[in-house]
């Protein structure tokens, strides 16, 4: 008896519940097919010395951050006093593809803002981007020391981001030192 | 400077939108059918609303150039599409496969439409049972 009465706002909080959680979640953000999947192996130019070729096999065996970033993209801008503290303070090699960019820009931008990579690899034609699955920069992989893809954040890193999903990853994927 | 970041972004976009390419990719019939097919199946990730077909961001562009190459490489559909899955997911395609994760996706309308029956059969048999009258039923 009661129960008729309140099954329709039942149903309605059941719905507002729906929406509330659906207008939460940031359609822009995919899960990335490659979470806990070998991380895409790429081998390009170097920006900083063209002919000279670097690429996965470079952080073979150890954990690493693949950071995707451009001059044209606002939130790479926006991350990279971050990546520079990161840097600084040694929490992981950071390796940097340069997407879709042109190189005086790109190495502009590094001498500006500095340069917290180990190496930038240079993805003019975005054929790799396209390998990574990339599709709006800054995308930040953590690849675990056996090249699997721990985690891939998309859009740009800070503090909080950083301590809530890379620390606990990171901590658990190699031995205390 | 905010404004004028905006200002440079549409200028920029603009002339993105004049480099879009519309000139055949195939000479034979058959593949540019098959090539325009495939791109009206792929969902751009820049501008989620549109297919790779309809957008001129310098993603779609480059998809449509690797499609291509696949393409004339000989490679079929389904390899094509097993390609853009592995990298972006289902929801790069506009018809997920059916199976695994997509299957609550496409059962969930013949779910729906299920309960509904069930729920309008109960109300109509409920109302058969009345009295067939305008007397106002009473409360139960």
């Amino acid at each position: 008896m009661t129960f008729r009465y309140l099954a329709p706002l039942i149903a309605f909080a059941v719905l507002i519940l729906v929406f509330v959680i659906g207008l939460t979640l940031d359609p822009r953000e995919l899960p990335s097919p490659f979470l806990l999947k070998p991380a895409p192996v790429f081998e390009l130019p170097s920006l900083r010395e063209p002919e000279r070729r670097v690429g996965s096999a470079n952080y073979r065996g150890r954990m690493a951050l693949v950071n995707i970033w451009a001059t044209w993209c606002v939130g790479c801008r926006q991350e990279h006093d971050y990546l520079m503290q990161l840097a600084a303070r040694n929490a992981i090699d950071i390796y940097g593809i340069n997407w879709r960019d042109n190189r005086p820009d790109a190495l502009r931008w590094l001498q500006q803002f500095g340069d917290p990579y180990v190496f930038s690899a240079f993805d003019a034609d975005g054929r790799v981007g396209i390998d990574w699955g990339v599709y709006g920069a800054p995308e930040t992989f953590l690849i675990g020391a056996d090249g699997i893809v721990l985690y891939k954040h998309l859009g740009p890193l800070d503090e909080s981001v950083w301590q809530r999903d890379f620390v606990p990853l990171i901590s658990a994927g190699s031995p205390a030192p | 400077m905010k404004i004028a970041i905006t200002f440079l972004a549409i200028l920029l976009s603009m002339s993105v939108a004049l480099a879009i390419d519309t000139e055949r990719a195939f000479d034979d019939p058959e593949l540019q059918a098959r090539y325009e097919t495939i791109i009206s199946e792929i969902r751009c990730l820049q501008c989620q609303n549109q297919s790779i077909k309809d957008s001129n961001v310098f993603l779609a562009a480059d998809l449509r150039r690797e499609i291509r190459r696949m393409l004339g490489e000989g490679k079929t559909d389904a390899q094509v599409y097993d390609f853009l899955v592995a990298r972006y997911g289902e929801f790069a395609l506009y018809r997920p496969r059916v199976g695994g994760k997509t299957l609550v996706l496409w059962l969930a309308p013949l779910l729906l439409l299920a309960g509904g029956a069930v729920i309008m059969l109960r109300v109509v048999r409920r109302r058969m049972t009345l009295p067939i009258d305008d007397e106002p039923a009473a409360d139960e």
